[in-house]
């Protein structure tokens, strides 16, 4: 028996030996040229491997809006604009817009030269039956277009929308996740869901759909005949469905794949990744989105029910460590309710720095008789359930009791949209304004069971309702950004969340693939400009 | 012979039936439901899009009438529609069945076959070091963790080595045709099916070794030495032959879990097969795909069974068949 352990063992070490032995080597396997800063001269051809990460439930824009159904189909589709990393308004669909001055009209000129991929013209008329199309199948068209008082074609590539009352936001509402054009030739007075369509997406984008083997890869080539004269450059895209989060990994050192966009490898992987000879790490790309990660206190019940405590809370969290140790330095602590790279942020608001005493003293003022609370954390991999564990020594250190919850994605759905739980982590984007993504956590309006993504923790302030209306409905930038400060400082001080993180994800590719992240919106926003040094 | 298999074929039926019903209800324990999951991954979902997706999915409907509808269904070999994949759940476990059926049979045969190979090597020549260094190996399989084998291969094959693909069913844009497209696939089989196989390989190893060395003893076998029988002969038609029926009974249960039971090397593999499909429906709260799989599986199973009995008969003639 002995023998037999001894021999065992030694083959165990040999196996791990020949793995740790050669580890200072992993660089090797990659072969890029160093590139970056200079500009060069964007050559056609070649084939882009990409990750895709949870294999997406279908291509068709219009009726699914997960995050992997945008990255993959952003570039099938196109919406009528795109955005710049600060967030301005650039050429998509329509080549030029106009505001009137009443902030109530909006009039788009369609490019003339787009066509669908089955070949037929797209048209104003198109551009009509999307917003119709959307307003029953996309909750937050249906959201961004519930001012729309009509919608009109003048001509066939012209198209005007007037709001009832006007809508702070408006133009920031046409990227194609939020606004993707839909062909009406092959939906009109079909039923939507069931169109044999969907499985075959027909967009204007620079990419064509070819062949998808479920459970393997997602193929796209390049749309001949594509609007912007010379784009794409890239022959293919191939979409790699890799399940393991490691073997995602070796992906990429192995040179299988070249692009892992953001969330394609556990967090923990970023560092070794990005320091292979040849890989270019970005976290550009998100300002659109704005991720935005807080902790639900539920304001209805417990000790979350008190103001003293939740700031409390807010005092006990390390952000600072938990950016470096457990994001790897990547993204900022967020201050409050809005994030600094959506519109209206102001830097001067923040309070809650790393304060344990501070906590201490707070939690003694609300009377917190030493309850166990229930910490739900959010079911997305390892760098979540690790942040979890962090948090919960934060607040066992000033004094809180928790217990984490486990759950699947499912069950914290479920848990969220029916307010069971204490203390929940959660990350939303914010769609680059205030009042696409953030008022909908705090508004008393939003409060409704059955949905994770409104104000699950029960805030209702009147005086925020009112801020936060005023503000959408304002039509000058400083008018908006006033009211917009008054909601900020009343969140700030009722803390109905405890804010944690502006998180990033970092988009890891080989060096010799270029402009990959062009926009505001990065990946999703296709990889029209994209090109392979080769 | 033919009234066992159709009463054998009888009750199937009904544990099939049972098995479809169980599972009707043990899925919907589980918190959650396919509408919320898919508005989770919408970021963002009001009401009416809830409401409307459990609309599709038919989860408006009271419970007894969803399982009259299913049952329905099954009867006439109609496995339903996933919603969420947007197709019918028979054609997507079709389209993913060849792919685990090559890998785990791949994986079972290896087992089996270089398991009652090393393991009558290992008897014959107990107590000896090769003996040793046999069972040595099986031990360590036997108790290494599947997932870390997997992570191992890799790292060592793939990463280090370059001499297999790490992951993925064939090359993506290969574009093989014919044998050199076989010869790409049965290089990325390699490495899961060797993962897959090693742990039944050693329970087959340590099980044809001690069975053989039992029978071994038997004065039987005494006898056969005692009329001159070569000693090849001896262990292959004497011992091997009466040694084999645990290892008949553990390869039927093996068998049984051909279909769906490799999630974890399909997974690491990003092996496109019907583990992972059941895996990501239960994730997803799919319930009509994951009953699907469940069916198949179950129906798999039974056959299987069915099959090993038969086997028995082929290797000791002594055991009958009966209902």
């Amino acid at each position: 028996m002995i023998r037999l352990a001894a021999a065992g063992t030694a083959l165990l070490l040999t196996l791990a030996g020949a793995v740790l032995a050669q580890t200072p080597k992993a660089g090797g396997v990659a072969q890029a040229p160093k590139a970056g800063g200079i500009a060069q001269v964007p050559k056609a051809g070649g084939i882009a491997n990409a990750i895709i990460q949870p294999e997406p439930p279908g291509l068709m824009l219009g009726l699914l809006q997960n995050g992997p159904t945008q990255m993959v189909a952003g570039n099938i589709y196109e919406g009528l604009l795109r955005y710049s990393e600060s967030l301005e308004p650039r050429p998509g669909l329509a080549e030029s817009w106009e505001v009137g001055p009443d902030g109530r009209t909006y009039t788009f000129h369609l490019v003339r030269n787009a066509t669908w991929h089955d070949g037929k013209p797209f048209t104003a008329e198109d551009v009509l039956f999307s917003v119709e199309f959307l307003k029953q199948t996309h909750p937050r068209a249906r959201a961004n277009m519930a001012k729309v008082a009509s919608l009109t074609a003048p001509d066939p590539y012209t198209v005007v929308f007037t709001l009832s009352e006007p809508f702070g936001p408006f133009l920031g509402v046409f990227e194609v996740g939020s606004l993707p054009m839909i062909p009406k030739h092959l939906y009109a007075g079909t039923d939507y869901k069931t169109n044999p369509a969907n499985t075959t997406p027909i967009g204007t984008g620079p990419f064509l759909f070819k062949e998808w083997k479920k459970g393997a890869y997602i193929r796209l080539v390049k749309n001949p005949a594509y609007h912007v004269a010379g784009r794409p450059y890239l022959d293919e895209i191939y979409w790699h469905v890799i399940p393991d989060a490691a073997s995602r990994a070796v992906a990429f050192e192995t040179g299988k794949v070249d692009i892992l966009p953001g969330g394609s490898v556990e967090n923990f992987d970023v560092p070794r990744l990005s320091q292979l000879k040849g890989a270019c790490v970005t976290g550009k790309g998100w300002e659109f989105f704005g991720p935005h990660s807080w902790l639900w206190l539920n304001n209805r019940q417990g000790p979350t029910a008190s103001k003293a405590f939740r700031q409390a809370v807010s005092y006990a969290i390390d952000r600072d460590f938990a950016r470096d140790v457990i994001w790897n330095g990547l993204g900022k602590p967020a201050i409050g309710p809005i994030s600094s790279s959506t519109r209206f942020f102001n830097p001067g608001l923040g309070r809650y720095a790393y304060d344990p005493a501070k906590a201490k003293a707070l939690l003694k003022e609300s009377g917190y008789k030493g309850e166990t609370l229930r910490l739900l954390p959010v079911p997305y991999g390892e760098t979540w359930q690790r942040w979890a564990e962090a948090v919960k020594q934060n607040l066992e250190d000033v004094g809180i009791r928790t217990e984490i919850v486990a759950t699947d994605v499912a069950g914290w759905n479920q848990k969220t949209s029916d307010w069971d739980y204490d203390i929940a982590f959660t990350y939303l984007y914010q769609y680059g304004d205030p009042a696409l993504g953030v008022a909908r956590n705090y508004v008393s309006s939003q409060i409704a069971k059955g949905s994770p993504f409104n104000n699950v923790e029960g805030y209702a302030n009147p005086a925020v309702d009112e801020a936060f209306a005023q503000a959408a409905a304002a039509v000058s930038p400083a008018e908006r950004q006033a009211l917009y400060d008054r909601a900020q400082t009343t969140l700030i001080e009722d803390a109905p969340v405890a804010w944690l993180l502006e998180l990033q994800f970092p988009t890891i590719t080989r060096c010799k693939v270029h402009d990959l992240v062009t926009t505001g919106i990065g990946v999703n926003d296709g990889f029209r400009d994209a090109w392979i040094e080769r | 012979m033919a009234r066992f298999l159709a009463a054998r074929l009888g009750k199937g039926l009904l544990v099939l039936l049972a098995i479809v019903v169980l599972n009707f209800f043990l899925i919907r324990l589980a918190p959650g439901d396919p509408a919320l999951v898919m508005a989770g991954e919408a970021g963002a979902g009001d009401e009416v899009y809830v409401a409307q997706l459990r609309e599709r999915f038919g989860l408006d409907r009271p419970l007894p009438v969803q399982l009259g509808l299913y049952l329905g269904h099954v009867l006439t070999l109609d496995l339903g529609y996933s919603v969420r994949q947007q197709m019918p759940v028979g054609r997507l476990i079709l389209d993913r069945l060849p792919a685990t059926l090559l890998l785990t049979g791949t994986a079972f045969l290896i087992s089996l076959g270089l398991g009652v190979a090393l393991g009558a090597l290992a008897a014959r020549r107990a107590g000896r070091w090769s003996d040793a260094a046999i069972t040595g190996l099986a031990l360590l399989f036997y108790a290494t963790p599947l997932f870390w084998v997997s992570l191992m291969a890799i790292l060592v094959f793939s990463v280090r080595l370059d001499w297999l693909p790490a992951f993925g069913f064939e090359t993506v844009g290969g574009g093989y045709e014919g044998l050199a497209r076989a010869a790409d696939i049965a290089r990325h089989l390699v490495l899961p099916s060797l993962t897959l196989g090693l742990f039944f390989m050693a329970v087959y190893v340590r099980m044809t070794r001690a069975s053989m060395l039992e029978v071994g003893s038997l004065d039987f076998v005494k006898t056969a030495r005692a009329k001159g029988l070569p000693e090849g002969v001896v262990q292959r038609r004497h011992v091997l032959r009466n040694a084999l029926l645990p290892v008949v009974t553990l390869a039927g249960l093996q068998a049984g879990t051909l279909v769906g039971g490799a999630i974890l090397t399909e997974t690491v593999f990003a092996w496109p097969g019907i583990g992972r499909l059941m895996y990501e429906a239960l994730l997803q709260r799919d319930y009509t795909l994951l009953l699907g799989v469940f069916v198949v599986s179950s129906a798999m199973v039974l056959l299987l069974n069915l099959l090993t009995d038969l086997i028995y008969r082929v290797v000791d003639p002594r055991i009958e068949v009966r209902a």
